[in-house]
């Protein structure tokens, strides 16, 4: 990747797309070509995509630290995480990679139509994901599920059916083994600040993909100018590879 | 662009004889609009060197009250212990993070890297006028924090005291939060623009040295930052939620955010000092006019730093109860980052070897940092070793070391690369006397406010201690009248630059005789730095410079071939 | 005062300021010889390479100041001869500085065997010593020429203990111990600070180090003990209150803390948590001692911890007695 892109940039004086206008009306008056201009923004997507790597790397190693010191909080806790949403969301969210990466390959093509249909299925997809968190955050929440200070679950008011919650919370809980450790609550406190961090990358996408969809629509993207499309793809593709190392790290472990 | 049609001012050498282009970047459009919206890097280095250059000042006369308080080791009735630890936080975190962070990256870097690239802006203009936004809220945020509570944790957070306190910490971190992103968004800007932006025969090998250490510090700001971001949203949620991740009481670990901490703030150290370094290399070369020895070494010893700057933030904790092991391995990397800093100031010092030396205002500031910095560096050493720096953790010691690294350092080589590059941002000169009688009350000053604080930490006394024992009186009150001797110094450097704006001299288009690409534009510099692409010789080719009386300045020598160096 | 006189008065001070050596308050533990050598050392070498650099500087500010406009004599501008040597002596130089430091290091962190444990408890600001009998103080009492170990934990934010004659710092966190030791190898009266930032009186956070030549120490212990019985009750209460803790719940102004206030409260009912009523007298205080969770006051955790077999049965009256006086 990187080689490519040093020497676009030690070669961007020449003309090495013979085809390109001398003007494009989205090229910026300090660039000297499209294919400068292409491999600038490409480069500083990467770069943005390494702190965004950083920034999520703070919690993994927390999470690293703990499971590590106090793995039997992670034992007991994720026993509470819905395995079958959180693979339904994993499935949604690598569907909704597919058609991005179609949607750049639209743009590429100058098919408008795919372009637009694409990225309305990616930006459902994304809704459809923050819809299950909201499902699995708020029985989360009801049971008192929470973070730290605020964790609240009472392991004894789960064992006699029904004890004034409907049968489907009671139904999560009857999985659930073993005494609860001391400290749960930070396994909750690392499951809410991860996959909230991650939820808002998920909003953060939605925003941009949106604001690619509102330009698709104006016809702005096309073989000659598709750059944004691609890079806010590279960011989602990002956001997807976080969730593929959430899932398994939070709901599969034993 | 409109501009292109007035070919004056714009081309390689200013025409002999005219004494002001008709068209810089300053007079190019007019009015507030035209300025706060501005994606011009040169516009938007200078507001920020306002900005940052106000912070300076501010921290400054924070500084100023805090030791007039330690006149006296008793309590006073005009300040209070709580007032106290206000102020030195404040200190700290509006000098770290308003001033010496962003202070030569974000305003001499904005101003000159493009222009020494031969580049007509940076790669992302908008992200760069957003990142100078981000600043102001950033800002905004610490001073909300101050009216509404202020802060007493000291600028490192510590938990478990800045989970307890009961001061604004939550906006105070959220400012230092945004302060991150606009580091990160500088940093990925001078990156970017550094590859894709050269100019042909911008080779990465002459590129000036200052470009080298821009861009070893942006890898910093981009790899490190974002850790510094989300260690302050967990220490947010903590506050907020309670989530316990670092409060001891739920099963977090409070060193743990020290490490998190100093896992940004160490390689944030030399987000301060490789700017500076920068600056540096690039006077001792033009006022020796000599190319700068050992190119290559410097060049990498930047990249160096950067990368061997990541692996000691234990250093910090060798007395925090980590392991044994960790403070070993920590320590041995603490020296190895000590070998590139002595490889550069050692090819400082063989450049002025055989030069012809100009001791004009910027060089004495660059003659004051390398003796600073060597006494900051070298004192880096007892905190290295292990068992003395048991000892001096957390005196006044450490306070001596880290302000002769960062004001003595950074703070010192800021102001040199102001007078340097004042002439081509204002068009104007300053007075030369005054500039040289700053730049030594500084020097006097400055050894005299911190010398004493090494001696007195040696000694045991405690950093950010209210009250102090009558066996430090002595040292404390030295340090005192030094302080105010600094100050004196450093109210002269502001004195001297602001009075060349209204009554200074035109200045000529190169002044000091380098080679670099912004000096063979105008003073101050066209909207577009270029109207067509210059070309390139190796940055330290001054042979081709010759001096003209006529000017009051040098101009490039078209008979003269450059060597490469 | 005229700046004149004040630094007249300034200068007057230094020689006071500067005896007992320049650097360092007198070394006062076997580690501090050690670490004052490293020291030393380093300072040498810091002291060469700084004459060297400086002298070479101005050296050349002299020589090669600027005399015309005129371009010097081309001179090279590489030498990798040179630039080898500047990197690998500075090397080898901190290798070696590396290994000492890391050698004495070794010697500070681990305690021997064989040493006398003092428990430190720190919190906002002040500092407890227990020792092995259960005797505790706010100032700490050594013996001499013996390894001493404390064993440090806080109650609220970190603390870091310090002694600068014995050159041993640590840091005290809350949630986990840490350790430091020394053996003291000086008569005298030391000064203790705290070191990590805490808060308000950070600065205040100050206690005395005495040390007791062997032999005299234990004696010192065994007059301390004594010397506490000998107080009337309610004074010797107040002291335990101030020193044993239990001013961190329970406060002596009416505000209810973690614990109830003890101010006015003996002789009155109260609620209790299982629903219950009882009067504040003085088998309830003497049981809220030892068993504390027995019954637990309407309102609060049952979070107190026993004092069993900690506090003595005349501490325990003490305390009781003080309770009693704080009554209105």
């Amino acid at each position: 990747m990187s080689a490519t892109m040093t020497t676009a940039a030690t070669d961007h004086g020449h003309e090495a797309h013979g085809e390109h206008h001398a003007h494009h009306p989205f090229q910026a008056h300090h660039f000297d070509t499209m294919v400068q201009q292409f491999d600038s923004a490409k480069l500083g997507i990467w770069l943005f995509l390494i702190t965004e790597v950083m920034f999520f790397s703070g919690l993994f190693v927390a999470y690293i630290l703990f499971r590590v010191n106090y793995p039997e909080i992670f034992a007991y806790g994720h026993q509470f995480l819905d395995k079958t949403w959180g693979m339904v969301n994993t499935i949604v969210l690598l569907f909704s990679s597919l058609t991005m990466a179609w949607a750049v390959r639209c743009a590429q093509l100058g098919q408008q139509r795919g372009l637009i249909t694409n990225l309305i299925i990616t930006i459902a997809c994304a809704a459809a994901f923050l819809g299950i968190k909201y499902i699995e955050y708020s029985h989360k929440i009801h049971e008192g599920l929470l973070p730290g200070a605020l964790f609240s679950y009472d392991p004894n008011a789960h064992h006699g059916e029904g004890a004034g919650h409907d049968s489907h919370d009671s139904e999560h809980s009857t999985h659930v083994t073993g005494p609860m450790p001391a400290r749960i609550g930070l396994f909750f406190s690392i499951y809410f600040c991860i996959t909230g961090l991650h939820g808002i990358h998920i909003i953060a996408g939605m925003i941009a993909i949106s604001w690619i969809l509102y330009r698709s629509i104006k016809g702005h993207f096309g073989p000659e100018y598709f750059g944004p499309v691609d890079y806010v793809g590279l960011y989602w593709h990002l956001v997807d590879l976080i969730w593929i190392y959430l899932f398994p790290l939070l709901y599969l472990i034993h | 662009m409109a501009t292109t049609e007035i070919p004056a001012g714009s081309g390689l050498v200013q025409p002999l004889g005219r004494s002001t282009a008709p068209d810089n970047f300053l007079t190019h459009t007019r009015g507030f609009a035209s300025w706060a919206l501005t994606l011009d890097h040169k516009r938007i280095g200078l507001m920020y060197l306002a900005c940052t250059s106000s912070s300076f000042l501010i921290g400054g006369i924070m500084a100023l009250i805090l030791r007039t308080k330690l006149l006296t080791g008793n309590s006073v009735s005009w300040m209070s212990h709580d007032v106290y630890n206000h102020m030195f936080t404040l200190h700290g975190a509006v000098m770290v993070f308003l001033f010496i962070i962003p202070g030569i990256p974000a305003a001499l870097g904005n101003f000159v890297l493009p222009i020494m690239l031969g580049a007509k802006d940076v790669a992302f203009p908008k992200m760069n006028l957003g990142s100078f936004y981000l600043w102001i809220f950033g800002a905004i945020f610490l001073v909300t924090a101050i009216l509404a509570g202020g802060l007493d944790t000291g600028w490192t957070f510590y938990t478990p005291y800045s989970t307890a306190t009961n001061t604004s910490v939550v906006l105070a971190t959220m400012g230092v939060f945004v302060l991150g992103f606009s580091s990160i968004f500088t940093g990925l800007n001078f990156i970017v623009t550094i590859h894709t932006m050269r100019p042909p025969g911008m080779t990465w090998f002459r590129m000036p040295l200052f470009l080298w250490a821009t861009y070893a510090t942006a890898i910093i700001q981009v790899l490190a930052t974002p850790v510094l971001g989300i260690t302050l949203l967990l220490l947010i949620c903590e506050r907020l939620m309670g989530i316990g991740i670092f409060d001891p009481k739920l099963g977090g670990d409070p060193v743990l955010f020290q490490h998190f901490f100093w896992f940004y703030s160490h390689p944030a150290v030399y987000i301060m000092i490789l700017p500076a370094m920068g600056v540096v290399s690039e006077l001792i070369s033009t006022f020796s006019r000599k190319p700068i020895f050992g190119y290559t070494f410097i060049a990498y010893s930047s990249l160096a730093i950067a990368l061997l700057g990541f692996l000691v933030w234990g250093h910090h904790m060798f007395t925090s109860g980590q392991s044994k092991l960790a403070s070993v391995i920590f320590s041995f990397l603490t020296f190895s980052v000590s070998i590139p800093s002595a490889i550069k100031v050692f090819n400082w010092l063989a450049t002025m070897y055989k030069g012809s030396i100009s001791f004009a205002t910027p060089m004495c500031y660059a003659l004051t940092f390398i003796f600073l910095f060597s006494i900051g560096g070298l004192t880096g050493l007892f905190l290295g070793a292990l068992s003395v720096d048991v000892h001096l953790h957390d005196t006044y010691f450490v306070v001596a070391h880290f302000h002769y690294v960062m004001m003595g350092g950074t703070m010192v080589a800021f102001l040199g690369g102001v007078f340097y590059w004042w002439p081509k941002m204002t068009g104007k000169m300053y007075n030369e006397t005054m500039g040289q009688i700053s730049a030594l009350l500084v020097f006097i000053g400055f050894n005299a406010t911190f010398f004493p604080q090494f001696v007195m930490g040696a000694r045991g006394m405690p950093r950010r201690y209210y009250n102090y024992l009558p066996e430090f009186q002595f040292f404390h009150q030295f340090s005192t009248f030094g302080s105010y001797v600094l100050g004196l110094g450093l109210s002269l450097a502001a004195f001297a630059l602001i009075y060349s704006i209204f009554k200074g001299k035109t200045a000529p288009a190169n002044p000091w005789g380098s080679a670099t690409l912004e000096w063979q534009c105008s003073s101050p510099p066209p909207h577009d730095n270029f109207s067509q692409t210059p070309s390139v010789n190796h940055p330290y080719a001054v042979e081709t410079q010759v001096y003209d009386p006529q000017l009051g300045g040098f101009r490039k020598d078209p008979n003269v071939v450059p060597l490469e160096h | 005062m005229n700046p004149i006189s004040s630094l007249t008065s300034l200068f007057a001070q230094a020689p006071a300021a500067i005896e007992n050596g320049f650097w360092f308050p007198a070394p006062s533990s076997t580690i501090a010889a050690e670490v004052d050598w490293m020291f030393y050392f380093i300072l040498w070498i810091n002291i060469v390479f700084f004459v060297l650099i400086l002298a070479v500087m101005v050296y050349f500010m002299v020589v090669y100041r600027r005399k015309d406009m005129n371009l010097p004599p081309t001179s090279t501008s590489h030498n990798n001869t040179l630039e080898v040597t500047w990197s690998v002596l500075p090397s080898l130089l901190v290798l070696l500085i590396f290994y000492w430091g890391f050698t004495g290091f070794l010697d500070l962190r681990d305690a021997p065997a064989n040493s006398y444990e003092i428990k430190v408890t720190a919190k906002k600001w002040n500092w407890t010593f227990t020792y092995p009998n259960g005797y505790a103080d706010s100032d700490l009492h050594v013996p001499m020429d013996r390894p001493v170990k404390l064993i440090m934990g806080s109650d609220d934010v970190l603390h870091s203990l310090y002694i600068p004659a014995f050159r041993v710092k640590q840091d005290v966190v809350p949630g986990r111990y840490t350790s430091l030791w020394f053996n003291a190898n000086r008569q005298g009266e030391f000064q203790l600070f705290c070191t990590e930032y805490c808060g308000t009186k950070h600065s205040e956070m100050l206690a005395k180090v005495t040390t007791h030549p062997s032999g005299e120490f234990e004696r010192w212990l065994d007059q301390a003990v004594m010397k506490l019985d000998e107080l009337p009750p309610v004074e010797l209460g107040g002291l335990m209150y101030k020193r044993r803790g239990c001013s961190g719940c329970h406060s002596i102004d009416g505000v209810a803390g973690t614990g109830p206030s003890f101010k006015g409260t003996f002789g009155t009912e109260q609620a209790f948590a299982d629903g219950s009523k009882h009067v504040i007298d003085e088998n309830y205080i003497r049981e809220s001692i030892i068993e504390p969770t027995a019954k637990v006051r309407a309102g609060f955790r049952p979070v107190m911890p026993t004092y069993k077999g900690q506090l003595r049965d005349k501490q325990i009256d003490g305390l009781i007695e003080y309770i009693k006086s704080l009554k209105n």
